[in-house]
């Protein structure tokens, strides 16, 4: 039997805490910190890649490149989610030819969306999907924004009950419908949510993340530099000196780190169009983390800048 | 789609600024020299609706309906709706109007007749469009390569066809200036929700046209 990263860290997740996924594969000095999957056991690492707008860059051969070159320097740091929709324009096809061009790694952790109001659309809009990744089958699907949420999610655990997807999920974004989608979290047995959490974006820890915690279910944070616009905002700030306590060398490490901390979050899926970024973000997921005290000084020094 | 209102125009920009204007670079690049020919066929137009000669309505309709044919396939369809899928319900628009501007061609051709301050606007729109936004690049630190050029880019066919539009009376002027006008604000909000500093052009360019259009619908002296 070949040990692939994930028959390793489905073996390794026995254990059910989080750890750090080997990297000698890859030959880095850290890998990165990994959370579990409360519904399998299976651990991921806790830093994925988002695609919305970074990947969207059509037939352009260069900017194909350049995404390839991201996608090939996240799974160089242990990368492993990623994640995308069909709303994201080409960021589909564009995730097609990177993991074409990278051989089809086997870190690769998949995360797609169903996003149509159309029941009946939506297995051949799976389909598309899963032809545009060229991979076999998604790892997790979810419902995008939870449109069309009740028919979806019957399509969704019926090939989760086929085994043609391994987990299912929804999200929401920005903090929309949190009303509704607290009551889906609670009616069904869904794997993974997706919402938006940040430094500044804090709504989630009121109800949705100690409810994910409750039910055992896998949180994927999205937007968390506010797709971009936190990061630009604070760098022009210097980083506060006791940043270096958690060992965040940026302010995007800085946010990803508290977003980490949170015990309820598994995964957080920035994106970015740049090698440095997609390095510097993979390697927030590691220890030290922000205890609760450090991450409301954290939130109080972000709120007076 | 819920909460629609707390939604923001950034939310439905699935692209960066960059991709953007690279697409242009990428659709010069496709269809290179072509430009040469639309320059041309723009220029032609605006001799047409400056002198009297004959038929001249007719070849005005004529070129553009070739024109908004040819962008609504090729860049719109082909090459802009990859990176924005709402593109692929707005591209039939373009073709609607070359069909339009078949069937006014058909019908003998727009009447090239008005010479009322509205039309010496509409003759300053096809300067814009055609003269002026393949200009356009350095003033805003683009290369060359992303130029949009009238017959090519959307916009500056937009701007000119609006400004011929305004040089000709009769009741089918103002049913073909829908479609451009709805380009030009389409095209300028998604330039402003990019930060882009030339989203005043088509924003600018599309209400001139709704001013003149309204003043003479309002002022009878006007038409």
């Amino acid at each position: 039997m070949i040990l692939t990263r994930r028959t390793f860290v489905k073996a390794a997740a026995a254990s059910g805490v989080a750890f750090a996924l080997p990297g000698a594969a890859s030959g880095q000095a850290h890998a990165p910190l990994a959370r579990t999957i409360p519904s399998s056991g299976e651990a991921i690492p806790a830093v994925g890649l988002g695609t919305w707008i970074t990947f969207n860059v059509g037939d352009d051969p260069v900017l194909r490149d350049e995404c390839a070159d991201v996608m090939a320097a996240f799974f160089e740091a242990g990368g492993s989610v990623i994640d995308s929709s069909p709303m994201y324009g080409s960021s589909q096809p564009v995730i097609g030819y990177g993991l074409e061009k990278l051989g089809r790694p086997d870190a690769l952790f998949s995360a797609e969306k169903v996003w149509t109001s159309s029941a009946a659309d939506g297995p051949s809009q799976i389909e598309q999907s899963r032809r545009f990744w060229g991979v076999e089958q998604f790892d997790l699907m979810q419902v995008h924004n939870l449109v069309g949420w009740e028919a979806h999610l019957d399509t969704l655990f019926a090939m989760k009950a086929d085994e043609r997807i391994r987990y299912v999920g929804i999200t929401t974004s920005e903090g929309r419908r949190h009303d509704l989608f607290e009551q889906i979290m609670r009616d069904f047995p869904l794997d993974f949510v997706q919402l938006t959490y940040n430094v500044v974006d804090r709504e989630a820890e009121e109800r949705l993340l100690p409810l994910a915690a409750e039910r055992g279910i896998a949180v994927i944070v999205n937007r968390p530099f506010r797709q971009g616009e936190l990061t630009r905002r604070l760098e022009g700030e210097p980083l506060p000196a006791w940043a270096s306590e958690i060992g965040a060398s940026s302010w995007a490490q800085f946010i990803l780190k508290f977003i980490l901390a949170h015990p309820s979050v598994t995964v957080a899926i920035p994106a970015t169009t740049r090698v440095d970024h997609v390095r510097e973000n993979v390697a927030a997921a590691a220890d030290p983390l922000p205890d609760a005290a450090m991450r409301e000084r954290m939130t109080a020094h972000v709120r007076d800048l | 789609m819920s909460e629609w209102w707390t939604y923001r125009p950034e939310d439905f920009l699935l692209f960066s600024p960059r991709v953007y204007w690279r697409m242009f670079e990428l659709h010069n690049a496709a269809f290179w020299p072509l430009h040469f020919a639309t320059l041309a066929a723009g220029l032609a137009i605006i001799l047409l609706v400056l002198w009297p000669l004959p038929r001249r309505g007719l070849w005005v309709a004529l070129i553009l309906a070739a024109l908004w044919g040819f962008v609504g396939w090729a860049f719109l369809w082909s090459r802009y709706a990859t990176i924005n899928w709402a593109i692929v319900y707005v591209a039939p628009t373009f073709g609607v109007q070359a069909l339009l501007l078949a069937i006014a061609a058909a019908r003998g051709g727009l009447a090239m007749d008005r010479r009322d301050i509205g039309a010496w606007l509409g003759v300053l729109l096809m300067a814009i469009g055609i003269v002026a936004y393949p200009l356009l690049p350095p003033l805003f630190e683009r290369p060359w390569r992303s130029a949009e050029v009238f017959g090519i880019a959307p916009d500056p066919t937009a701007i000119a066809t609006l400004g011929a539009l305004l040089m000709a009376s009769g009741r089918l002027a103002p049913l073909l200036s829908v479609v451009p006008l709805l380009w030009l604000l389409l095209s300028g909000l998604t330039l402003r929700t990019m930060g882009d500093p030339q989203a005043w052009l088509p924003l600018l360019t599309a209400g001139t046209a709704i001013a003149v259009l309204a003043l003479r619908r309002l002022i009878p002296a006007a038409k």
